[in-house]
């Protein structure tokens, strides 16, 4: 212990108080997304070099219709999220919770979109997974993207709920916004998936 | 003065004994870094075991020419498990455990950013291994050998699809290295975070250790390379399972996809194995030549580029495939230029020795050998990299001696070099010496003598992974050679794991710094307490241990 006091430097204390790194939560959130982020382009760049590739139809332009009104909620759930963070930070609970349930709404709209997309694909264009090349990449794609979405949901519930049941969400500002950062990437995702599938794929090809 | 009576009290014990249960309660429920790291490292030493036998039957198999040892059946699958396991059992938990260990140790803080992420990362490890293996019992039975996985480590399409791999072997395959893909990526998230957000006060990035810096720019690896392999197997699944046609080229799918997917993580990869050693030798040789690493800014520069180049090198693998000229120029010439920071590497590590008072023990021998035997890996590896030439020994067994020279010579012996070095600190018992240094000799003559014939073989068109082969073609002599070379191999292992169990059963006791070191981690006791350090350190150099040993001298004065 002698020889450690001696060479503890004379500004240690002052070192010790100034020392600041960045804040663990925001490290890890940030290197998960960029690992989804790879896992994300494998699956678009599968989709971009199986454009046009399918032997036998349906193909895109058959059957797909651009998500329009699913896509413009999903983009508001990420304004939602923010108020609804902002008014967490100025400890208004009430139109956080506001906030909170129109984000869940919307993110649960988009999700039934797809459904519905989901349905007519299979059932009235008879597009499944095995049907061709289009199917096998646009199912896992956006299919890739929804289970990220269901996700998110189930996250945002969970906040949701035990809220409502009285939770004091306001010591848990942090995480909730991780949650948020995490639903933005959800978000920016579609924007690639969008381009991907529904601009190059169905409209440039 | 009166006298009073205290009632008699037992000195309590400072080390409690604990119950067969209590104690596999403590290590189950962990999530004490220093216990995971352990655990990542004794499981990664227990495949290394068991892929090792696979090795030896192989050589086994192969010693003569028409040999019956096993039917080729058995023998695809020997290939293909000991591939695996090396890579994803023992090679990947060895880069998690030195750094789930170290790190923390390192940069002077008590565990890792997520200690319960950590602990996550460390079991799916294990179950997706255990997941691997069951695939010998799962479907068919032992005698059968199951539905182990028979092809081959990189598992190309259309192989592993339904129509030629029937049974569950590939769905094994797949799904245990996914799954522990997910562990790795884990514990790489948690690296980063660790190195990033939980420094002791004063350690900034520039004063970061050396094992720190490499392990930070491995988990950057490990974060944007696992994705594609991860995708890959989802894709398999997807094809084998739903009927989807990713590598199914009678419905337009291409199996090279998968081979552009499969190397786009399989290059990085072999990155990611060999940056262990690097962070060990970086240690280990400025310790054991008395004197600071030759050219550190040089060297994080170096790893920095390792860890961006060698992410657009993949396609070197695929040279044969029938590319256009311009992409086989390309990854050609980003081949040879990743070998320049990895040159830098190999002439600093150099100039650290040179002029050193070099101290000939165990790890130091260890880490001579890596130099040499890892130069010669990357010189057969910058010819390979010339595409006219790999056209003419793609899939030889020129190959499997290259990458065993990366894997073994290089990896396997700066790992070695590696426990040499920390065992002390970690088991509290001093490793022995003499058992140290048989262990280096037989096995660096055993590894040379296994692997350097087995590039003039793969030069007479030997190809790699045949069952058998004829006689009179010349390859009988130096494959008996290299098959006599497991023997020394073999026994070189069983010393060393002699030597760990007689060590840490009956060891002489390790001081706290018995290498006179200069990094955080031989400041805390041996084995370091629950907590690491009673207080935090705070340090003023790259060197903080030699400013406490030296307060005259101190390195900050002239940083």
């Amino acid at each position: 212990m002698a020889a450690q006091d001696q060479a503890i430097p004379e500004n240690a204390l002052e070192m010790e108080r100034e020392w600041k790194l960045p804040d663990r939560g925001t490290v890890g959130i940030i290197f998960l997304i960029i690992t989804e982020s790879v896992l994300f382009t494998m699956f678009a760049g599968a989709y971009v070099i199986y454009i046009g590739k399918s032997l036998t139809g349906p193909y895109p332009k058959d059957v797909l219709e651009m998500p329009i009104l699913a896509s413009i909620c999903l983009f508001s759930s990420s304004a939602t999220i923010v108020f609804a963070e902002n008014a967490l930070k100025r400890h208004n609970l009430a139109l956080f919770k506001l906030w909170w349930a129109a984000t869940i709404l919307l993110g649960g709209y988009f999700l039934f979109a797809t459904g519905v997309e989901w349905h007519k694909l299979i059932y009235e264009d008879h597009l499944t997974i095995s049907t061709n090349l289009f199917g096998t990449t646009f199912y896992s794609l956006v299919g890739l993207h929804a289970s990220h979405v269901i996700v998110g949901l189930v996250f945002l519930l969970v906040v949701f709920i035990t809220t409502m049941m009285g939770f004091p969400i306001a010591t848990q500002e942090r995480r909730v916004k991780f949650l948020s950062w995490y639903w933005h990437f959800v978000d920016g995702i579609w924007v690639v998936v969008f381009s991907v599938v529904y601009i190059l794929g169905l409209k440039i090809w | 003065m009166a006298t009073i009576d205290y009632p008699l009290q037992e000195p309590q014990a400072l080390t409690p004994e604990f119950s067969f249960s209590e104690t596999l309660y403590k290590w189950v429920a962990t999530v004490d870094h220093k216990r995971l790291g352990l655990m990542y490292v004794v499981s990664a030493l227990f495949f290394f075991v068991v892929a090792g036998i696979m090795a030896s039957v192989i050589r086994l198999q192969l010693a003569a020419p028409l040999n019956h040892i096993v039917d080729p059946d058995t023998y695809n699958r020997l290939f293909t498990m000991h591939g695996t396991t090396m890579i994803f059992l023992v090679g990947m938990p060895m880069v998690a455990g030195f750094s789930n260990y170290l790190v923390p140790l390192m940069i002077g803080t008590r565990d890792m950013a997520f200690p319960r992420l950590n602990a996550f990362g460390f079991w799916i490890f294990l179950l997706g291994g255990f997941l691997l293996y069951f695939s010998y019992i799962g479907g068919g039975g032992l005698s059968g050998a199951g539905s182990a996985p028979d092809m081959g480590w990189f598992a190309y399409a259309p192989l592993t699809e339904k129509a030629f791999s029937r049974g569950a072997a590939a769905d094994y395959w797949a799904l245990g290295v996914l799954v522990s893909g997910l562990g790795s990526i884990a514990s790489a998230i948690n690296v980063v975070a660790t190195t990033l957000c939980m420094r002791c006060p004063g350690m900034t990035l520039s004063r970061m250790p050396m094992f720190v810096w490499v392990m930070l720019v491995d988990s950057w690896l490990i974060i944007v390379a696992l994705p594609p392999l991860s995708a890959a197997q989802i894709m398999l699944e997807l094809d084998r399972h739903l009927g989807a046609n990713f590598f199914d080229t009678q419905s337009g799918g291409s199996a090279v996809l998968w081979q552009h997917m499969f190397w786009i993580f399989g290059h990085p990869e072999v990155y990611i194995l060999i940056f262990p050693a690097f962070a060990i030798l970086s240690e280990v040789i400025p310790i054991f030549s008395r004197k600071p690493l030759f050219g550190r800014p040089a060297m994080v520069g170096a790893v920095v580029a390792i860890g961006f180049i060698s992410l657009g090198v993949w396609a070197h693998h695929m040279f044969c495939v029938g590319m256009t000229s311009w992409s086989n120029t390309f990854f050609a010439a980003s081949s040879m230029l990743v070998g320049v920071p990895t040159g830098i590497k190999i002439f600093n590590w150099t100039a650290t020795m040179y002029g050193g008072k070099l101290k000939m023990e165990t790890p130091l021998l260890f880490c001579i050998g890596f130099l040499l035997q890892f130069l010669v890996a990357g010189l057969t590896g910058i010819m390979l990299a010339v595409a006219p030439f790999d056209w003419q020994l793609h899939d030889s067994y020129f190959v499997v001696a290259h990458f065993h020279f990366t894997l073994v010579g290089g990896l396997v012996f700066g790992l070695f070099a590696g426990i040499y070095y920390w065992f002390p600190k970690v088991t509290g018992k001093l490793l022995d010496e003499k058992l140290g240094k048989w262990h280096f000799w037989l096995f660096c003559v055993g590894f040379n003598l296994t692997f350097i014939p087995l590039h003039w073989v793969g030069m007479l068109g030997m190809p790699r992974r045949t069952f058998t082969y004829f006689p009179g073609r010349g390859w009988e002599t130096w494959n008996l050679i290299a098959s006599i070379g497991v023997l020394f191999q073999t026994a070189g292992i069983l010393v060393f794991v002699w030597n760990l169990l007689k060590s840490s059963l009956r060891g002489v006791q390790a001081p706290d710094d018995p290498w006179d070191a200069w990094t955080l981690e031989w400041a805390t006791s041996s084995p370091p307490a629950e907590y690491n350090f009673e207080k935090l350190p705070v340090v003023r150099s790259s060197r903080p241990l030699w400013d406490l040993k030296h307060p005259n001298d101190p390195d900050w004065k002239f940083e």
